[in-house]
């Protein structure tokens, strides 16, 4: 019935008129507080929107100052869809054409392949201070930015040989959506989740050919390849979920977030078949263990001190409940709570040497907090505010999934369902 | 997700019963669709303000009158006289400092420069014994310039009828020339955020007493400590005169700064604070609530063994209003209310209308009722619960803190 008042009969394509101008939303926007040239998101979404309509020379550049990180949407008492109807703004009317330095960070697929494959040439090069500087200077990519490591091999190439064959032992199944920075970067966090999922009983599969989220691609302009890489996404999704009864789970929130909210909201792009079986990895398991049809057993030795952090798009999808429930099942885990605050880089918003001071400033009060937590490491699920945390404080960051695996006694776990 | 309770509605009613419940070790969640009314908290709790038009001397005295179908009677003039001793006590342990007593009103000086009866004050704002006299002859007026949230001439204008005399100054300072190149901006959080983070303070407050120079009394606007608590008391410190705070144009700094407090106790307790989320459908059995569906969670519903409606009233869209009914749109409860559109309002605006008498109905127990029986196990709190005009009485905080602490009570039995 709660639907309801969000479809009342005079709304526009975006519910602006629900906007009752309490300004709630200013008070919890991160770049507000640091950057006083972006109008904040009433300004910006609402406000503007009625101006816009009107005129599209109303349109301001400095809308490209909001980092989508929807705290805005989240604050709001009447639900409007801040976030969505700034980004709608970018997407309509934004006059000024995306960068070569944005395309090379909006295509991740593309950087991602190259630079895997040549890894061992990639990694020490983009390291160097003399190329930073260099890419700083005719990029525009501020040098104190260091990029993720290129992993040798692919994650799917790491699949193909050395997982595959054995996923059809299981007698349930599931895909896995590993998204570009599993597969270039860090393949370990996707190895992690097949070892997880292999001992609770499920086998893992890839899909068809899945294919960048697009986020980067939408947040830089280049709305074109992102609407059609999401209906290739939609279409793979499809093949898992409604052809082989098989959810997809992820571990990125960003990626998860855009396939299921962003694809209809700002690409037009219909994901109702698939949505609900689209989803994290700890809330497929959160589920599992919820409902009594799965027992995780943990090392007796594993003991660390951990605080976690939630990534704004885990804010807006309301999930890091699920995250954090699984990481207190585990018995040596002293549990920190971080105040839920963005952490500033907003995928390649932060790489941009037009953002850096703000992304820095975003961030600063979560990182005077991790540093005097005194932790041993930082939990998230978000790849680049892993990223982001790495790069601005002393402490290692873990994606929940490998903490489990880490953690969990696999034996112990799988004789409980095998009996 | 099983919880021993689930609260729908993270407000001043939700969050004080969640406090409660936690604090005797029950394992609760509060469901929120966004931020709360406490944003336009406006310094002050009331109990009882008005009655017939007049001045309030004694709020549980003059309760013993209202109508029977007062959310105060149905509490119960005892339990009321128990429950308004807790309510400062429970603030308190969430590090919030109110003053006042329920069985003698005292005045705080409104942003329009009048003098309005109340319960209880945070420690932030000045608490005044009479409304018909002001302390000081001679006060100024102090606004930060460009700052468009704070009414100097209505304050000057009312402080007038008290016979005092009053000056108007605007300042600048350097530390909000940023802030102040956004007009749209320069608002009073974004003020508080430059001092909470900065050391502003000091020369602020160097300032504050150069301009006050001959004057008895101080008055600014209350954008002192949104996100750090004792900015007002700092203030207060370095001025070498009284210094009275009056509340600014919401969304207001002490009521953020009270929220958070008090959503921190509550997660500090165990709580759980779902921000951001809607509750869409509930499971029902047996007149038992079950389980609620959530538009977040999605098919991993919510359940508990009691659960509290604490959504508030048609602002907050706890009760909804359309042309052809009256409903209360979460569960589909009973409403208490007319069901003829045509005598929801009095054509005279400034009138007692009847829609602001409205609510979910319940039984004596406050527990819900749907299609006429009670929900043995939803309870029903704060300003969602009909039979009162909380605007006309200035009985709006009274109402969500004590029905919500009942309730709680009924929860604990």
């Amino acid at each position: 019935m709660k639907k309801e008042m969000f479809e009342p009969f005079n709304s526009s394509d975006n519910n602006f008129e629900q906007c009752v101008k309490c300004t709630i939303c200013t008070v919890y926007c991160p770049v507000l507080e640091v950057n006083p040239d972006y109008p904040g998101p009433k300004q910006s979404g609402p406000d503007g929107e009625r101006l816009r309509l009107k005129d599209q020379n109303f349109y301001d550049e400095s809308l490209k100052l909001c980092l989508n990180c929807k705290r805005c949407e989240v604050a709001c008492p009447h639900g409007v869809k801040i976030g969505d109807i700034i980004q709608l703004a970018r997407i309509k009317y934004s006059k000024k054409k995306p960068k070569v330095r944005d395309m090379i960070l909006a295509n991740t697929d593309i950087v991602g392949t190259m630079a895997s494959t040549f890894a061992p040439i990639v990694n020490p090069i983009v390291a160097l201070k003399p190329v930073r500087l260099m890419m700083d200077g005719v990029l525009k990519i501020d040098h104190h930015r260091i990029f993720p490591e290129y992993a040798g091999m692919r994650f799917e190439t790491w699949y193909r040989r050395y997982a595959a064959s054995k996923q059809t032992d299981f007698k349930k199944h599931v895909s896995y959506f590993h998204g570009c920075y599993v597969n270039y970067n860090f393949p370990k966090q996707g190895k992690d989740l097949i070892k997880i999922m292999n001992a609770a009983g499920y086998g893992v599969h890839l899909l068809e050919k899945e294919k960048c989220c697009g986020v980067a691609l939408i947040s830089n302009g280049l709305i074109k390849q992102a609407t059609k890489q999401a209906r290739h996404n939609v279409e793979a999704f499809k093949k898992s979920i409604v052809d082989k009864n098989m959810p997809v789970i992820s571990t990125s929130s960003t990626c998860i977030f855009t396939i299921r909210d962003e694809y209809p909201h700002l690409l037009g792009v219909k994901n109702d078949e698939i949505r609900n079986e689209s989803e994290l990895a700890t809330r497929f398991l959160f589920r599992l263990i919820d409902s009594g049809k799965l027992k995780l057993v943990f090392k007796k030795d594993y003991r660390k001190r951990i605080a976690y952090h939630t990534p704004c798009h885990m804010e807006k999808l309301g999930w890091s409940v699920y995250s954090t429930a699984l990481l207190k099942m585990i018995p040596g885990i002293d549990f920190v709570s971080l105040e839920s605050r963005c952490c500033g880089i907003a995928g390649t918003y932060g790489f941009k040497k037009e953002n850096y001071k703000t992304s820095q400033g975003v961030g600063k009060p979560l990182f005077d907090q991790i540093e005097s937590s005194d932790i041993d490491f930082v939990a998230t699920d978000c790849e680049t505010c892993k990223w982001q945390i790495e790069m601005s404080t002393t402490k290692k960051v873990e994606h929940p999934i490998s903490i489990l695996a880490e953690a969990l006694d696999v034996e112990a776990t799988v004789k409980l369902w095998q009996k | 997700m099983k919880f021993d309770n689930i609260i729908i509605g993270g407000g001043l009613s939700g969050l004080t019963c969640g406090i409660k419940l936690a604090e005797q070790g029950k394992k609760c969640a509060i469901v929120s669709s966004g931020q709360s009314a406490i944003h336009f908290f406006s310094g002050s709790f009331d109990l009882l303000g008005k009655m017939d038009g007049q001045d309030v001397k004694n709020p549980l005295e003059a309760i013993k009158i209202l109508p029977d179908t007062h959310p105060y009677q149905r509490v119960g003039i005892e339990n009321i006289s128990r429950l308004v001793v807790e309510a400062p006590r429970l603030l308190d342990r969430a590090g919030l400092n109110f003053f006042g007593k329920a069985d003698e009103n005292h005045f705080v000086l409104t942003p329009m420069g009048i003098m309005k009866p109340t319960w209880l004050t945070i420690d932030d704002f000045t608490r005044f014994e009479q409304n018909d006299a002001f302390p000081w002859k001679k006060a100024v007026i102090l606004n930060f310039s460009g700052f468009l949230d704070f009414h100097t001439l209505f304050v000057q204008d009312g402080l007038k009828k008290y016979g005092v005399d009053t000056q108007i100054k605007n300042f600048a300072m350097k530390e909000f020339e940023a802030i102040r190149r956004n007009p749209s901006e320069m608002r009073s959080t974004n003020i508080a955020k430059v001092f909470d983070s900065g050391d502003a303070l000091d020369e602020f407050a160097q300032k504050v007493n150069q301009l006050s120079e001959g004057f008895e009394v101080v008055l600014l606007p209350a954008v002192f400590g949104l996100f750090t608590k004792n900015v007002a008391l700092n203030l207060k410190a370095k001025v070498n005169k009284p210094v009275v705070l009056l509340p600014a144009i919401p969304p207001s700094v002490p009521g953020i700064r009270s929220q958070i407090l008090l959503r921190k106790r509550f997660e500090e307790l165990g709580g759980t604070y779902f921000l951001g989320d809607n509750v869409e459908e509930g499971t029902f059995k047996n007149n038992r609530l079950v389980a609620v569906q959530t538009n977040n969670h999605g098919d991993i519903k919510l359940e508990a063994d009691q659960f509290v409606l604490a959504s508030g009233s048609f602002y907050s869209k706890g009760i909804v209003a359309t042309r052809e009914k009256l409903y209360e749109p979460i569960l589909g409860l009973d409403i208490d209310g007319d069901t003829d559109s045509e005598k929801w309002l009095d054509e005279k605006f400034f009138n007692d209308q009847p829609y602001m008498h409205y609510g979910v109905k319940t039984d004596s127990g406050f527990r819900a009722l749907k299609n006429g029986k009670p929900i043995e196990n939803l309870f029903v709190a704060g300003s969602v619960l009909g039979g009162a005009n909380a605007l006309k009485e200035g009985s709006g905080a009274g109402i969500s803190l004590l029905t919500s602490l009942h309730v709680a009570e009924q929860i604990l039995k």
